[in-house]
């Protein structure tokens, strides 16, 4: 009933709060510091925590500690923020921590920019651990994204136990936009599956099969161990070959596999069209205008808007882009995410528009290329 | 009450490592404490220090170097009833500094023990933040040009409330190790000690002198009582519980038509103190109360008090995919720092867009109309200038109507702001 008026970054704060978020901690930077002061005016008047770090390694590190405590965990940063976190991001992966972690992405390199967008962070997320194992990344479009992708991405790091990102841009983070909330298909809230408090508990073990580990919050009345180093179920740092392969392909497998479960995308599809437009994030909003635009000519296209950009869907790419003759790629940066649909679509003509000067990529630079091909 | 000592791995340490004495000096202390180990967390940072968790039956997290402080700040904060205890070597102590100090002006009750053996025992005894500049070490001569940290009095500048310097081997540790886990606030000590398997192949470094060396060291002012405070977690409940929640965003009510189909671009070209980001907001508001949709893109300086202040805004019948401005229906211009920043656009802007400017704003030749308000001669303050626009536009029901935008003036203000701004909309009519 009636839409209300709200950027991204307050719409990503309120999402997190709908997914059970609890506590928060960041530092300052555009432009990400709106969801630090909407988290802040959230979280404690209902019992949860919202802290300012001294820096983006203290932010995510309470953000570590306190989800192994057993609390819903979220950070906020940028760019400059995220090459910060990379060592605790690498924690969470190995040692299985589930946090949310929100990159409001700007042009970079370094300190670039701090009011211009960008989405030049995109294999930096997904690359930017030691050990290089898969992580979970999402792309919102528009604020309605930034709030139904943040629970979405609270519901992902609880199921697989693992950090799993939202790749948000300033040009949605900082744009405010009508919204129906009500109007919203929000998932049903996910908690992490909890171990039987009265069974034997190994901090990494899996039963039967499963991928993902029970979990026991530490502080509690069993004992649980956490550890950084190469570890087996127990929790304890060790040199077993064996034992090593089998959880860090476990790592591997859970994320990767699953990726069905949580393929996010939407379509525009133009009958007869014989290029197919993939984007993401900001751009696709542009791209929706340039193939509505040319819906009706002889150089139609059709527009796949990929939102979970990492792990790969592969099968979804493989299956929308078979009918086409070519693929148009754009994006916000100078070819990253491009790369995979070569990997992806190996023998398909794939025309690649990037750009990186601050702007938003315009409708009309999309339409020449799809006219161009 | 029993050893909190994890039997099935015992300590590792090189023989005669002062770090054997400080884990069976901390399980002694736990145990006059009458701790179970579910009561306890042991945070362990990287090193030789970092080995504790694996030798004790408690809680535990051994995380990357030099950040055990941020886990076990978040830790204490999800829990806190349970006893954090943070080991971290001198090593820690360097590359975690900055969390250091912002523990101590925090004052969370956890207890930090530094392990000071003065050289980075595992990875082959090179210089730490503690190394005198005198000793022979693995770096070597880089040392010699780097004085000591004399962690202690730091840490009592930093606003630490409890801060000790104690030998792992004097005899009143486990009572000392016991005042500091007792202590309802941040409590640190700096333990020194002996790493026999690096440091003290090439340095003499007994038991003796380090009391010795203590014992000359100039002490620490009187601190105790100027950074006495309460403890962190509890102070922030206490805060967050008379914080008000805020209310839910509010859907806003269509009451109005909008004046005009389409998609309607506007851009509002300003300066700072101008309300230009506030008069972007009204007209979306202004928009929505007409059941449009509508988006806000907003430009301006990282210096929010000089510079330019831009607001662009599009009203549409439909979703709106792009947010750029391509085709402005309208352009407000009011200061030169905004008419600067859009010089090119401006230029390029054809017949059909209306342009409203303040008198003596230059603009580039273009083709719109434009349309010329004097504000000073009219007496509007400087910063309702973006406003009174919107009244104008409001006045000729072009993007939005009077209804409109006094629709949008009641969702953004409370009363008495709604009043003043009411009053400067409604002198566009007087003349
Ligand atoms: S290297 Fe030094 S600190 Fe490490 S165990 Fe050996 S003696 Fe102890």
């Amino acid at each position: 009933m009636g839409m209300s008026l709200m950027e991204g970054n307050e719409a990503i704060g309120r999402g997190a709060v709908a997914a059970g978020c609890n506590f928060f901690a960041g530092y300052p930077i555009t432009p990400a510091t709106t969801i630090y002061n909407t988290m802040l005016k959230l979280l404690p008047p209902k019992g949860g925590i919202c802290l300012q770090g001294e820096d983006e390694i203290a932010s995510i590190g309470f953000c570590l500690g306190a989800a192994m405590a057993g609390m819903k965990s979220m950070t906020a940063t940028s760019g400059p923020g995220i090459s910060l976190y990379s060592e605790q991001i690498s924690f969470a992966i190995g040692s299985e921590i589930p946090i949310v972690i929100i990159d409001v992405q700007r042009l970079g390199p370094s300190t670039g920019s701090a009011t211009r967008g960008a989405d030049g962070d995109i294999q930096f997320l997904r690359w930017g651990n030691s050990g290089g194992l898969p992580v979970i990344v999402l792309a919102p479009v528009n604020v309605k994204d930034c709030y139904v992708l943040t629970m979405q991405a609270f519901n992902l790091a609880e199921k697989y136990r693992c950090p799993v990102f939202v790749a948000a841009n300033k040009e949605i983070s900082m744009t405010r936009e009508t919204v129906d909330l009500e109007a919203l298909d929000l998932p049903s809230v996910v908690e992490r599956k909890m171990a039987d408090a009265n069974a034997s508990f190994l901090p990494f073990a899996t039963k039967d099969d499963r991928l993902v580990p029970d979990f026991l919050p530490l502080g509690g009345t069993i004992l649980v161990r956490q550890t950084s180093s190469t570890h087996g179920p127990d929790g304890y740092i060790t040199t077993d070959p064996e034992q090593i392969e089998k959880v860090l392909e476990r790592l591997d497998a859970k994320i990767k596999i699953n990726i069905s479960e949580f393929t996010y995308y939407d379509e525009y599809v133009v009958p007869g069209a014989d290029t197919l437009v993939i984007a993401y994030g900001v751009t696709a909003r542009a791209a929706k205008v340039a193939v509505k635009e040319l819906r009706q000519s002889d150089q139609s296209a059709s527009l796949l808007i990929v939102k979970t950009l990492w792990p790969v869907p592969e099968a979804l790419i493989r299956e929308k882009a078979a009918p086409y003759r070519r693929v148009v790629m754009a994006e916000m940066n100078l070819g990253q995410y491009v790369r995979e649909l070569q990997r992806v679509l190996p023998g398909k003509k794939i025309d690649f528009l990037g750009q990186m000067n601050g702007g938003m990529i315009k409708p009309g630079r999309i339409m020449e290329v799809i006219q161009s091909g | 009450m029993d050893s909190l000592l994890n039997s099935n791995r015992p300590p590792v340490f090189c023989p005669g490592c002062s770090h054997d004495r400080v884990l069976h000096a901390l399980d002694q202390a736990l145990i006059e404490m009458g701790f179970a180990g579910k009561d306890v967390a042991i945070v362990t940072d990287i090193g030789c220090s970092g080995l504790f968790d694996t030798f004790f039956n408690t809680h535990a997290l051994h995380g990357l170097h030099g950040r055990a402080l941020t886990y076990a700040t978040g830790i204490k904060m999800a829990r806190p009833e349970l006893k954090v205890i943070v080991t971290m070597g001198d090593g820690g102590l360097g590359i975690g500094g900055a969390h250091v100090l912002s523990t101590c002006r925090r004052n969370i009750d956890l207890t930090l023990l530094i392990l000071n053996n003065f050289n980075y025992g595992m990875t082959g005894g090179q210089c730490s933040s503690t190394t005198p500049q005198e000793a022979a070490v693995g770096s070597g001569f880089l040392n010699k040009l780097e004085k000591p940290i004399d962690i202690c009095q730091v840490a009592v500048a930093a606003g630490a409330p409890m801060v000790s310097r104690v030998s792992a081997y004097q005899k009143d540790f486990v009572p000392t190790l016991k005042e500091a886990i007792t202590f309802d606030g941040f409590s640190m000590l700096d333990i020194w000690g002996i790493c026999p398997g690096r440091y003290t192949r090439r340095n003499k470094l007994t038991p003796k002198n380090i009391e010795a060396t203590l014992a000359q060291l100039p002490e620490l002012p009187d601190f105790k009582s100027r950074n006495k405070r309460m403890e962190y977690g509890k102070a922030y409940r206490q805060e967050a519980a008379s914080q008000k929640a805020p209310s839910d965003p509010v859907p806003i009510a269509v009451t109005c038509a909008a004046p005009q189909s389409g998609r309607r671009e506007v851009i509002i070209l300003g300066g700072a103190g101008q309300r230009i980001i506030t008069a972007g907001e009204l007209l979306c508001l202004a928009g929505a109360s007409a059941g449009c949709h509508a988006t806000q893109k907003n430009d301006y300086p990282i210096t929010v008090m000089r510079g330019h202040s831009i607001s662009e805004i599009i009203l549409s019948d439909e979703e709106i995919e792009y947010t750029g401005i391509e085709n402005p229906a309208v352009v407000i211009a009011l200061a030169p720092e905004g008419v600067n920043r859009r010089k090119k656009m401006l230029a390029g802007l054809p017949s059909k867009t209306h342009v409203i400017k303040a008198a003596g704003i230059e603009l580039p030749p273009c083709q719109a109309a434009v349309t010329e308000i004097d504000f000073r001669d009219r007496k509007i303050k400087f910063q309702d200038w973006a406003l009174t626009a919107l009244a104008v536009l409001a006045h000729q029901s072009e993007i939005l109507t009077m209804d409109m935008l006094k629709a949008a003036l009641k969702l953004r203000f409370k009363q008495a702001v709604y009043e003043t701004a009411l009053a400067v909309v409604e002198t566009v009519f007087a003349d």
